[in-house]
């Protein structure tokens, strides 16, 4: 693999690492150096602020139930359009992808539209005291619509290659739908499927386009994690904003940090 | 367990083209039967229905009598081997083996002491033994055949469906596999129908050899009467190599158009006719007209290779060895008095002889 110029690889492999460094460490690096400038006391004081906790505890609910419904969704939704053929298939697969392609900001000025006082469903709900935009069932629409493809789009090809042989197999040896599903497809596909839930928590984690309409940013009840940061960073809090930000990064690598750790894992036991 | 399937017809999606068309076909309890016949004829499409899978069809399909649709798989009782294995990756080879005993609802379900055992006695009877905790990628192709054979096994069906099962195999392993799954057929008793494209193999192996084409079946019959007795021309073609002389009939014996085709008799009413015949059973004949012939290289079975110039037309046919002197002659004529005849499509009766068909069951046995 070494190919006949040795010396050309290694300038390639050092130019890669320093992209690398400048690019996705150092960033990291900077956000920590900022927010233990203060020292650590600091940093931990400003995450235990009321309007602090309560927003990592919205992050964390909205990310859990979003990336619950979307694999639930995401499975049945790749699984429909690899293994049948039926009419409309193509609009479908386009409409998993829409939300990739729209912005986050439109997706949230949407939910306003149906939701908010003004819009089409706003009276009824008012009516019925429901609080959709501006409250946290808005948030997770938000985030329930970005994160949705996450999970579908990388289920798909890896669908598409598995083919119906080893599902036709399983249902003509007595199994059902569910257990076919559970044992035989998706096992098969375990690693597309984390993957795919694990973009889907890093997505649901730091979205904040989307979010940012519906939310309102009334801090302590509605501001997630990303728009806590905002705020914190618009009143000049520098050290509380950082020290989030750290919070929110570190969130993010132990993610990836754990999707390696069970690779290597599930590699060696089925080796 | 025996199958009946009365005028089946399926067509394919979205277009009117038909995959099967009123297919009727009867198989007895223990039989082996090859479903053969070029790609696209409906061989696979016909395995399918009787597994009952794919979508809806005209006629019907009964198994021991019975309607298969709306009864659960596990009283079924079939066992499907997929062309490609369509083997669990993820899952070990034992419980490969297995899954169908593994699915069965809990009061139905053996426990694992016997799933153990069955597993263990499944590995036995496919000669791998060792090999219950290795994955499917671990295996050569033809002990991953074997293993999808036993995990369709595992639940003891009585009607056996394999969809070209030795298709991806070398030649070597090939043969062994289909004789030792004739010998499992003949030991648990199943009732085999086998899928292949390949005659050969299907007459190795099968009792009755079903032939379709373009959806329908166009010869049934019993191994060694379809070369004796082909229904159509292209039967006659599919099952190996054949010669085709056009002519017709006329006096009760049959008159070459060719120049140098020696006539024979024909007891057949008057009119065209097509005789086919396969390259060894012609022969030449020293003084019957004005042929040349040239020996070619290669050859098959022992006989040798032979280009024969009938006037404008060339043919090749197979000629033994110890008849190769005679080509230096000249002035040969070709005699073709164990063909088949035909008149559109149809075969014609009188023909052949019946001596001749015991004969030529000599020949291809040595």
């Amino acid at each position: 693999m070494a190919g006949p110029s040795g010396r050309g690889n290694a300038v390639l492999v050092a130019a890669t690492y320093l992209t690398v460094l400048a690019v996705l460490v150092l960033p990291v690096l900077l956000v920590m150096a900022e927010a233990l400038r203060a020292g650590l006391p600091a940093a931990w004081r400003s995450l235990l602020d009321p309007d602090a906790l309560s927003a990592i505890r919205l992050t964390l609910v909205v990310t859990l139930v979003a990336v619950a419904v979307n694999t639930a969704g995401g499975v049945m939704a790749a699984w429909l359009v690899t293994k049948y053929r039926f009419r409309g298939r193509g609009v479908l697969v386009a409409l998993i992808e829409l939300p990739i392609s729209v912005s986050p900001v439109i997706a949230g000025l949407v939910w306003l539209l149906l939701f908010g006082r003004q819009g089409w469903w706003g009276g009824w709900l008012e009516r019925h005291d429901i609080q959709i935009a501006f409250a946290t069932p808005g948030i997770l629409l938000a985030t329930l619509f970005v994160t949705f493809p996450y999970v579908a789009r990388t289920l798909m090809p890896l669908m598409e290659q598995q083919g119906r042989e080893a599902e036709e197999a399983a249902f003509l040896l007595g199994a059902g739908f569910w257990r076919t599903l559970w044992s035989v497809t998706l096992p098969d596909a375990r690693w597309a499927l984390l993957s795919g839930i694990l973009l889907t928590t890093a997505r649901a984690i730091g979205e904040f386009g989307a979010v940012s309409v519906v939310s309102g940013h009334i801090p302590g009840l509605t501001e997630t994690m990303p728009l806590h940061i905002e705020t914190l960073y618009n009143g000049y809090q520098t050290v509380a904003a950082f020290a989030m930000a750290a919070l929110l990064a570190l969130i993010a690598m132990a993610t990836v940090l754990l999707r390696s750790f069970l690779e290597h894992d599930f590699r060696k036991a089925s080796s | 367990m025996s199958v009946q399937i009365q005028s089946l017809t399926r067509h394919a999606p979205k277009a009117s083209r038909r995959l099967l068309d009123d297919v009727s076909l009867t198989v007895e309890d223990g039989a082996f039967v090859a479903l053969v016949g070029p790609s696209g004829a409906g061989k696979t499409t016909l395995l399918r229905t009787i597994a009952g899978l794919d979508g809806p069809y005209e006629g019907s399909v009964l198994v021991d009598g019975q309607a298969l649709a709306g009864r659960p798989m596990r009283e079924r009782r079939i066992g499907f081997v997929f062309q490609n294995y369509a083997l669990f990756r993820h899952m070990t080879v034992a419980r490969n083996i297995s899954f169908g005993l593994d699915v069965l609802p809990r009061r139905a379900r053996p426990d694992r002491a016997a799933i153990a055992a069955r597993v263990a006695e499944l590995l036995e009877l496919i000669q791998l033994p060792a090999l219950g905790g290795a994955y499917p990628d671990q295996l050569s192709g033809g002990q991953r055949q074997r293993v999808a054979l036993a995990r369709a096994l595992a639940t003891k069906p009585g009607l056996l469906l394999l969809d070209e099962p030795f298709g991806a195999l070398d030649p070597i392993v090939r043969r062994q596999i289909r004789r030792w799954l004739r010998g499992l057929h003949d030991q648990l008793g199943l009732t085999t129908i086998l899928v292949t494209h390949d005659h050969e193999e299907a007459l190795e192996v099968a009792d009755r050899l079903v032939v379709m084409q373009d959806g329908r079946i166009v010869q049934d019959a019993a191994a060694e009467m379809l070369d004796v007795a082909p229904a159509t021309p292209f039967v006659m073609e599919f099952l190996g190599e054949a010669l085709e002389f056009a002519g017709r009939i006329a006096h009760g014996r049959f008159e070459p158009d060719d120049q140098d085709v020696l006539s024979f008799p024909a007891g057949a009413g008057e009119g065209p006719a097509t005789a086919f015949l396969r390259p060894h059973e012609t022969r030449l004949v020293a003084g019957g007209g004005a042929a040349r012939a040239t020996p070619l290289a290669g050859g098959r079975g022992g006989l040798r290779r032979v280009e024969v110039a009938l006037g404008a037309r060339v043919v090749e046919i197979l000629v033994p060895p110890e008849r190769l002197d005679l080509i230096g002659a000249g002035g040969l004529g070709l005699e073709i008095g164990r063909a088949r005849l035909f008149r559109d499509g149809v075969p014609l009766t009188g023909a052949p002889p019946a001596a001749n068909g015991r004969e030529r069951a000599r020949v291809a046995a040595g």
